[in-house]
């Protein structure tokens, strides 16, 4: 009966921590926390808590199969230490003989599939919670794209294209980095607080994943498919993630940025975005209803080339390799200019090189073009206008 | 035999001699010094590309590597761990131990053993040449996930797919040898029953790889059609799925994780009876236990997908059976623990890397039993938390388990004792150096850190550059190994008896050491 009473204390021990997770968890820490250097405490040594009823559910999972394991590692690690010591030749030089009992093997099939089932439960109750896309109030179609994401509110059809904003000069280690570094955007996603929010997420190329710790959920974005997640948070705040499934060479470079604003602000920014939409639709017909100069053209160019072209083929036009070809002397950039307008806008089927006729307006890449031209040493000296982009649109 | 010595022409150089005696051996010994030594030179070059991805990730920002090249690195490192290091070594572990331990005097297939070793040298010649061509080596992660490896896949993928083809050869071969070896040439009165447990788990893994690698293969010509032959069974725009392709991967992927480790459980299973002085606790047991997580490893390969958006019922199904794996394995701890309980336990070098190995690989089941947990997967999937849970798996796992047995059976194979003081510092570097270097991973994974990425926010900064230290002291333990096994094979510490071990147990240690290069002609009676 000796050999029951430690299984009991785990049983009552488990009970406990159901019931005041966070309380054992802290005073267990506690402990260990005292050891470690102060800069580890401030990244955080546990499973995000997150603002969401899921991922608060689901870190209190993540404690209990955590506790699980600790009670049961203690319990192991801590006979087989014993024996270590107490059981060396020095000490106990005379082998016992035992080496078989049915009735042990049983018991100790059995009661680790008791544990199981009861972590089980509690697991299969909150994944059913979770896979409850019913009743959404807003829907957001998340497209991933080599390396950005593109969000689109398919109820009020505004759309628009998040990337990664940290400069490369951080990356580069020629400034020093901001405070979310690789964790910033330029444009986020805006969703409401208090309302449930359905995500549903696709991919324009190769299968990405969609994190967001706080709120626990993390889908993949497959392309040709439609998977679907959502969230409903109660605090405002910007909660950021990355891209959670290896998506080429820029995969670090694909943050997820979202700003939980109230119900009314999130209604002011859905209208602020129409209008937006609007000012740059009559911005599109100014730019291309006139002429612009080399002077006017390169500094917006350059602007563009170093936010969506540099990555891959360098800031210096020197690109990498066969995959991401050279700017500098490049047949496209120094060919026929209709061959370069058609490469940019629709870009090269299965490669990385997208369409960029979506994502940037025709003074962009009427500008970026000009750029390419005449960068990089080669002095082509000809002037794309955004006229001539919304031509061969 | 010896007649056959006479037929080679006196007048050859005798180094050329040399150079063809390993080329064209058929003997078990020699061919399993060859596995052994080819998946040293591996585990050099998988680790070294481990250096090189850690020293970039020291610090945050890009500081050596260009972001294709780190994912090259990450790519090859898991495919050359995987397939180079740990499974020929366990190949030659088989052939080395296997006839030794059942009586047989040689494996039952020898040509055969020729061959399948000799195609891995070609298999990662064209793999690793890959680093070489335009477009830079195979960048998409060692699971090769479509369309990342069909549609934008380099040109070198392609290598990357025979290579993968003749390695999955050279196992199927490997391992339909060591089945009918294990079938047919066992010792009069060798009831399967009585068989040592390595010979068990290899038996088990042998299966185990007949029945997968072949889906690997499948897998592999898939993208092959698809990449050059205009099928699109990975590819929604033709009326395939990418989510097949994890589907067909995974169903390799996970019986695979058992193929890297049922060995390791088997001489686990050797090392600590003969250490603790006492049989092995629970016998019928520990064989039951094996077949049934490899059983159990067939139906759980759905928990690697969890994110990729499957039905609830098929999510459920697969958190289930991943549990199931917790019962046989914890029977196996137990049992091994069982066996320690009243020996009269030493610690040689052998018994620290086995007593390493159930503490470390336990701590990776764990962090498996967690990441069995739908919900939870959800936070942890694909980032640093499991890459802690598999290195803990493989690195304590299988890595420790195979030095062990070379600690265990080297004074048997080359006839000298290793020196033990060297021995029992490479065991306690190696643990000092790995747990820094993987045991931080979970609280970076934790964090929120993603596996696979070049460059990452500077919350992760601290835990990283411990990591990378870690990696560091661990890659340099590997050089003081190979000094220990270099320094025994040219006479260490002493001569070793045929014993070896006071109470070791078994066919191997009847025979002299270093074991003649012909063993068991005639075949031992066992009772």
């Amino acid at each position: 009966m000796r050999a029951c009473r430690p299984i009991a204390t785990i049983s009552a021990g488990v009970g406990a921590m159901i019931r005041f997770p966070a309380l054992l968890y802290r005073s267990l820490l506690a402990g260990l926390l005292l050891t470690l250097p102060h800069s580890v405490l401030a990244q955080g040594w546990d499973m995000r808590e997150g603002v969401t009823d899921i991922s608060q559910r689901i870190q209190t999972l993540h404690h209990v199969s955590l506790f699980v394991c600790l009670a049961v590692g203690i319990l192991v690690f801590g006979a087989m230490f014993y024996t270590i010591i107490a059981h060396r030749r020095s000490v106990h030089p005379e082998p016992a003989n035992f080496h078989e009992s049915t009735k042990v093997e049983v018991i100790w099939t059995l009661i680790p599939t008791l544990i199981l089932i009861g972590m089980a439960v509690p697991a299969t109750i909150t994944l059913r919670d979770i896979e409850d896309n019913s009743d959404a109030d807003v829907t957001v179609l998340i497209t991933g794209s080599q390396w950005k994401w593109h969000y689109q509110y398919v109820d009020v059809g505004i759309g628009f294209y998040s990337n990664l904003s940290t400069p490369l000069e951080q990356i580069n280690n020629e400034q020093e980095k901001g405070e979310h570094y690789l964790l910033e955007v330029d444009n986020p996603l805006v969703i409401p607080s208090g309302l449930k929010v359905r995500f549903l997420t696709a991919s324009d190329d190769v299968i990405h994943s969609w994190w967001v710790p706080d709120f626990a959920v993390k889908q993949d974005a497959i392309p040709g498919f439609i998977n679907e997640a959502w969230t409903l948070v109660d605090v405002p705040g910007v909660y950021r993630g990355q891209c959670t499934e290896l998506c080429g060479m820029n995969h670090a470079y694909m943050p997820v940025v979202v700003e939980v604003v109230s119900a009314e602000e999130f209604n002011t920014w859905i209208e602020d975005q129409r209008i937006a939409m609007e000012l740059a639709g009559e911005a599109a017909v100014a730019a291309r209803s006139r002429d612009w100069s080399m002077e006017e053209l390169m500094p917006i160019g350059e602007a563009v080339y170093i936010q969506h072209c540099a990555t891959c083929h360098q800031p210096d036009g020197s690109g990498q390799g066969i995959t991401y070809p050279a700017q500098a002397g490049s047949l496209i950039a120094t060919g026929p200019v209709d061959v370069h307008i058609d490469r940019v806008l629709n870009g090269v089927v299965d490669t990385e090189m997208q369409s960029w006729a979506p994502q940037l307006s025709d003074l962009d890449i009427a500008a970026v073009i000009t750029y390419e031209r005449n960068a990089f040493g080669n002095d082509m000296g000809d002037l794309v206008q955004p006229l001539t982009i919304f031509n061969s649109r | 035999m010896i007649a056959h010595a006479d037929t080679i022409p006196p007048a050859r150089h005798p180094l050329i001699a040399w150079i063809l005696r390993w080329i064209l051996t058929t003997n078990h010994k020699e061919i399993g010094t060859l596995y052994l030594c080819f998946s040293f030179l591996m585990f050099i070059a998988g680790g070294a590309m481990a250096m090189v991805f850690r020293l970039e990730l020291a610090q945050p920002g890009l500081q050596y590597l260009g972001a294709d090249f780190y994912n090259q690195m990450v790519t090859l490192h898991g495919l050359i761990m995987v397939f180079g290091a740990v499974m020929p070594a366990f190949v030659g572990l088989a052939n080395w131990m296997i006839p030794l331990m059942i009586g047989a005097p040689d494996m039952a297939l020898p040509r055969l053993n020729n061959f399948s070793f000799w195609i891995l040298p070609f298999a990662f010649f064209m793999l690793l040449s890959s680093l070489f061509m335009q477009g830079g080596a195979p960048n998409f992660g060692w699971t090769l996930y479509a369309p990342l490896s069909t549609t934008y896949g380099p040109p070198s993928t392609d290598y990357l797919i025979f290579g993968v083809h003749l390695m999955g050869i050279s196992s199927i071969l490997g391992a339909i040898n060591i089945i009918v070896t294990i079938f047919n040439l066992r010792a009069p009165g060798m009831t399967l029953m009585k068989m040592p447990l390595f010979v068990w788990t290899w038996l088990i893994t042998a299966f185990l790889l007949i029945m997968v690698m072949p889906v690997l293969a499948g897998a592999v010509t898939m993208m092959l059609t698809d990449r050059h032959f205009g099928t699109s069974f990975f590819s929604a725009a033709g009326g395939g799925d990418p989510v097949m392709f994890q589907h067909v991967f995974w169903f390799f992927g996970h019986p695979e994780v058992y193929i890297m480790i049922l060995p390791g459980f088997g001489i686990a299973s050797q090392i600590i009876p003969t250490f603790a002085r006492k049989k092995l606790f629970g016998y019928n047991s520990m064989v039951y236990a094996t077949a049934s997580i490899a059983f159990l490893s067939f139906i759980v390969w759905g928990h690697h997908m969890f994110t990729t958006g499957m039905p609830l019922v098929a999510e459920l199904f697969f958190m289930y059976m991943t549990m199931l794996i917790a019962v046989p394995t914890g029977v196996k701890v137990f049992n091994w623990v069982a066996t320690m309980w009243r020996g009269a336990m030493t610690f040689e070098t052998p018994m620290l890397f086995a007593v390493g190995f159930v503490v470390m690989f336990t701590i990776g089941g764990f962090s498996g039993l967690m990441l069995a947990i739908v919900p939870a997967d959800f936070q942890y999937h694909d980032t640093f938390f499991v890459v802690a849970h598999l290195h803990y798996v493989l690195y304590p796992g299988a890595i420790f388990a195979m030095m062990g047995a070379i600690y265990y059976w080297l004074p048997k194979w080359c006839g000298n004792m290793y020196n033990e003081r060297l021995g029992k510092i490479h065991f306690w570097t190696a643990v000092f150096g790995l747990n820094l270097t993987f045991f931080p991973m979970h609280f970076a994974g934790l964090g929120g850190m993603p596996r696979r990425i070049v460059d990452y926010a500077l919350p992760f900064a601290d835990l990283n550059l411990v990591s990378s230290i870690g990696a560091g002291i661990l890659g340099l333990t590997q050089f003081l190994f190979l000094y220990i096994v270099v320094d025994a094979v040219r006479g260490g510490s002493g001569k070793a008896t045929g014993q070896v071990w006071d109470s070791a147990e078994g066919l191997e240690w009847t025979l002299p050491s270093p074991a003649p290069l012909h063993t068991f002609h005639k075949p031992p009676q066992v009772d």
